[in-house]
């Protein structure tokens, strides 16, 4: 009782004594991110314990050797965690340098597409669409380039620049469908990007079937390789993956920031998700800015495509979205649509993802505790007082709007 | 001036009264005139297209029989066109358009899809009755799914998550099963089990869903995204893991098929509609008891009056929010049960993603069947035929590509939420968090 009546007082005169500092660190937003990731972290360990057989058989006869049973908790534990990092950041077992960092050249990479996918999605949530069709757009983007790049012939440099535009206008297109529809008819946007997602697969596994799509002397529904003349080049020589697609999403970043921060479109888009009604009485066009937010994120996620099918894989498949689309919606909501916060949660997820393979074969655990916990942070970032509440945090004095 | 002249027209003119919907008239004839190009310049003039009705169980038999295809076709889609021009008609003189007019449409359209499929193909006839089993039996997840959804939106909160509430309640029936069948010895005993776990699993989804949308007041889109996210990832690592060690606990098992003694054995009726198992039965009465409950009761007044205008609903005393936990519950549950179909009443072991999307179909058939039990049945009927053609073109192979049937749905969906055909509304307050 007394506890709250000082911290009362506390709120009212903003001394800079050093209890106030701790308060503004324990209300801020970061520490939420950073504690909705250790309670993530906790929550997959809770759940890989659960599963070990090593663990339950000790646990078996707990209460005749308790010490058992916290050793194959903290083997299986610290085994996983130490793979993800070696996997995702840093493999001290590597037999020289380049090998010791190629995991984070390997997540960078892999969060290449995460970044263009994000902040196409988080553009539109700062413009209140909420798009779930960043799937369907990687697919048809990948699948218009990829056809480019195998298809067509080019020189050297304008191969490149063709095949990517390519993937920016199939993006793009398929982003326009819903924003059209949500501006002329009032569609709604989520329905409408989920059923495309799925027209979008059909339509690429149907054009897998087709010759045109066919390797040559292949029964898989799989495309030729794409020209290496419309590949991205490797930017640290060819032992390590990483693709200049990465420092093209670094630049989409700083063009997105520039774009929603200082440009009168950014801020049109901003006006529209505050309140449509007021941007329409302001003489805003709401429904044009609709279509141009999807095309614009259409247009990313494309992108996102591209560093698929010019950077990594090479050749269209049906999973050539991978679950990019639907991972990218995490990011864009973990980042808080914010182009840098999107950079670091595609960084974040991107280690989460590359640190797959050695999740499995150090640890022999299944890549789907991945899965676990990026959608656990992701929720626990959602609600913010949940978080507080679980770590016993002060509620903000402030009260600020939700994520999203 | 001339736009002061001009508003008040253009005001008339959107009032519902004076409105003349011909978009869908339009839509239907421009079908029935596309059927009519690609169905009969498809087929040669003197090809036949034979039916099959018969089943071995049936009190007499149906003979096989053969129709001239072109004419057979042509008939049809003249008929189609007729139905079109009555429909526009109708809706020209700003009267609604009758179901019926809906339904002889969509028969002739069929038919002519059918009789054009099998047109010349010789020995190989169209399995009527066969298809027909095979739409109600793949629409079932389809209705459980959509029932949830209804359930939860017509009290305010959207429901995504019905995949996972789906994957859910398939692990778990499937789990549920195994270890039952191993415990007791007997398969039968583990399936109904199952059955009785799946809705628990969904139930948990459910609850988690109202747990952020109702106390934190997270995005519901939000919360459903991720938590089919969470699902796949906590069943596939299970699958990975505890499955895989102890495979016992994932075997096929399914539920015995419950012929209604009579009943099963009239042509075509019989083997289509009381010839399924528990599942299947139960998903009509969840249906029927749902509709009437939603539509005649005081609790579904009160429910549809929380999803409408929650502010009015807590002013007469309603507890808008108890509500809403308790719909999102209980819509989980509801969904958890339909995903056993997909291990226990289909005999298959629980396999990693197996849903495949079905959720996303289930919200599409909840949308085209305008929030109500009875559409969501009728529109998962539709969709569960879809596949079960998608299947049968299959095994008697025509120029449609698979692919592009099973596109079917989802651009229907995308159809009905554009107002192409139909017109979507879905309920007032949904998506929005109430706060007192």
């Amino acid at each position: 009782m007394s506890d709250q009546t000082t911290t009362k007082v506390d709120q009212k005169k903003p001394g800079r004594d050093g209890r106030s500092v701790l308060r503004e660190i324990v209300e801020s937003q970061t520490i939420v991110v950073v504690l909705a990731i250790v309670a993530s972290l906790i929550l997959g360990s809770l759940l890989i314990i659960l599963a070990s057989e090593e663990v339950r058989t000790a646990a078996g006869y707990f209460f005749s050797r308790p010490g058992d049973t916290f050793a194959a908790i903290g083997d299986v534990v610290g085994g996983a965690y130490q793979a993800m990092f070696q996997g995702a950041i840093y493999n001290s077992a590597g037999a020289d340098f380049a090998a010791k960092i190629r995991p984070f050249t390997q997540t960078l990479t892999a969060a290449t597409p995460l970044i263009f996918a994000g902040l196409g999605l988080g553009i539109g949530f700062r413009a209140g669409l909420f798009n779930i069709g960043a799937q369907g757009q990687i697919i048809i983007g990948a699948t218009l380039g990829g056809y480019i790049g195998f298809a067509w012939h080019l020189p050297a440099g304008l191969h490149l620049l063709v095949a990517i535009l390519g993937c920016i206008i199939g993006g793009a297109l398929w982003g326009f469908i819903p924003g059209f529809l949500k501006a002329r008819t009032g569609a709604h946007e989520v329905i409408v990007t989920i059923m495309l997602n799925y027209i979008a697969l059909n339509l690429l596994s149907f054009l897998l079937t087709k010759d045109a799509f066919q390797r040559p002397n292949s029964d898989n529904p799989q495309s030729p390789i794409i020209d290496t003349t419309a590949q991205y080049p490797l930017i640290l020589g060819s032992q390590f993956p990483l693709h200049l697609g990465f420092l093209l999403a670094i630049a989409a970043a700083f063009g997105v920031w520039w774009l929603m921060e200082r440009s009168t479109l950014g801020f049109q888009f901003r006006a529209v998700g505050a309140n449509p009604s007021a941007a329409r009485t302001a003489g805003m066009s709401v429904s044009r800015a609709y279509i141009l937010v999807m095309v614009i994120a259409g247009g990313l996620a494309g992108l996102a495509g591209s560093a698929q099918i010019l950077g990594t894989e090479k050749s269209l498949t049906s999973g050539i979205a991978a679950s990019f689309g639907f991972d990218a919606i995490t990011v864009a909501l973990l980042g808080r649509s914010r182009p840098v916060g999107t950079v670091l949660a595609a960084i974040l997820f991107g280690g989460l993802r590359a640190s797959g393979p050695a999740l499995q074969v150090q640890a022999g655990l299944p890549v789907d505790i991945v899965l676990v916990i990026q959608s656990l942070i992701v929720l626990f970032i959602a609600a913010p007082p949940l978080v507080r509440f679980l770590f016993r945090l002060p509620t903000p004095t402030s009260v600020k709007e939700v994520a999203v | 001036m001339s736009t002061a002249v001009a508003e008040p027209i253009a005001a008339a003119s959107e009032a519902p009264v004076l409105a003349r919907k011909l978009n869908g008239p339009i839509v239907l004839g421009s079908i029935a005139l596309l059927s009519l190009l690609f169905f009969a310049v498809g087929t040669g003039g003197d090809e036949e297209t034979s039916f099959a009705v018969a089943r071995s169980t049936d009190f007499f038999q149906i003979p096989d029989f053969s129709l001239p295809s072109l004419t057979t076709i042509v008939v049809l889609c003249v008929v189609a066109l007729a139905l079109s021009g009555w429909a526009f008609w109708v809706a020209w003189n700003r009267r609604a358009i009758p179901w019926y007019l809906y339904v002889a449409y969509g028969f002739a359209i069929i038919t002519a899809m059918l009789t054009w499929a099998g047109a010349g193909k010789g020995n190989t006839s169209m399995q009527i009755t066969g298809l027909l089993i095979g739409a109600v039996f793949l629409a079932t997840p389809l209705v459980f799914g959509s029932l949830s959804g209804t359930l939860c939106e017509r009290s305010g909160i959207i429901n995504i998550a019905i995949e996972g509430q789906l994957l859910a309640g398939a692990f778990l029936a499937a789990v549920v099963t195994g270890y039952v069948s191993n415990a007791t010895g007997s398969r039968e005993m583990g399936a109904y089990m199952g059955l009785i776990a799946a809705p628990l699993a969904g139930a948990l989804v459910g609850a988690a869903l109202s747990l952020f949308a109702v106390k934190y007041w997270v995005d519901q889109i939000v919360v459903g995204v991720v938590l089919n996210v969470l699902v796949i990832g906590v069943t596939n690592f299970l699958f990975g893991t505890l499955l895989k060690e102890s495979p016992e606990l994932n075997q096929a098992i399914g539920l015995p098929t419950m012929p209604i003694p009579l009943l099963s054995k009239i042509p075509i009726v019989g083997p289509v509609l009381f010839n399924a198992n528990a599942l299947v039965y139960l998903m009509y009465v969840i249906v029927i008891v749902m509709h009437i409950m939603l539509f005649k009761s005081r609790w579904g007044l009160r429910v549809r009056s929380v999803g409408e205008h929650p502010r009015a609903a807590d002013t007469v005393g309603i507890k808008v929010n108890r509500t809403r936990v308790r719909n999102t519950i209980l819509g989980g549950a509801i969904a958890g049960l339909g995903g056993a179909f997909f291990t226990v009443a289909n005999g298959l072991a629980f396999g990693k993603e197996m849903t495949g999307g079905k959720g996303f179909i289930a919200l599409a058939a909840m949308i085209l069947g305008r929030w109500s039990p009875k559409g969501a049945l009728a529109a998962a009927l539709l969709f569960g035929f879809a596949d079960s053609l998608r299947e049968q073109f299959g095994i008697i192979g025509t120029a449609i590509p698979s692919q592009f049937l099973a596109m079917l749905p989802y651009l229907a969906t995308i159809f009905a939420v554009a107002g192409l055909v139909g017109h979507a509304r879905p309920p007032a307050a949904e998506g929005k968090p109430y706060k007192k």
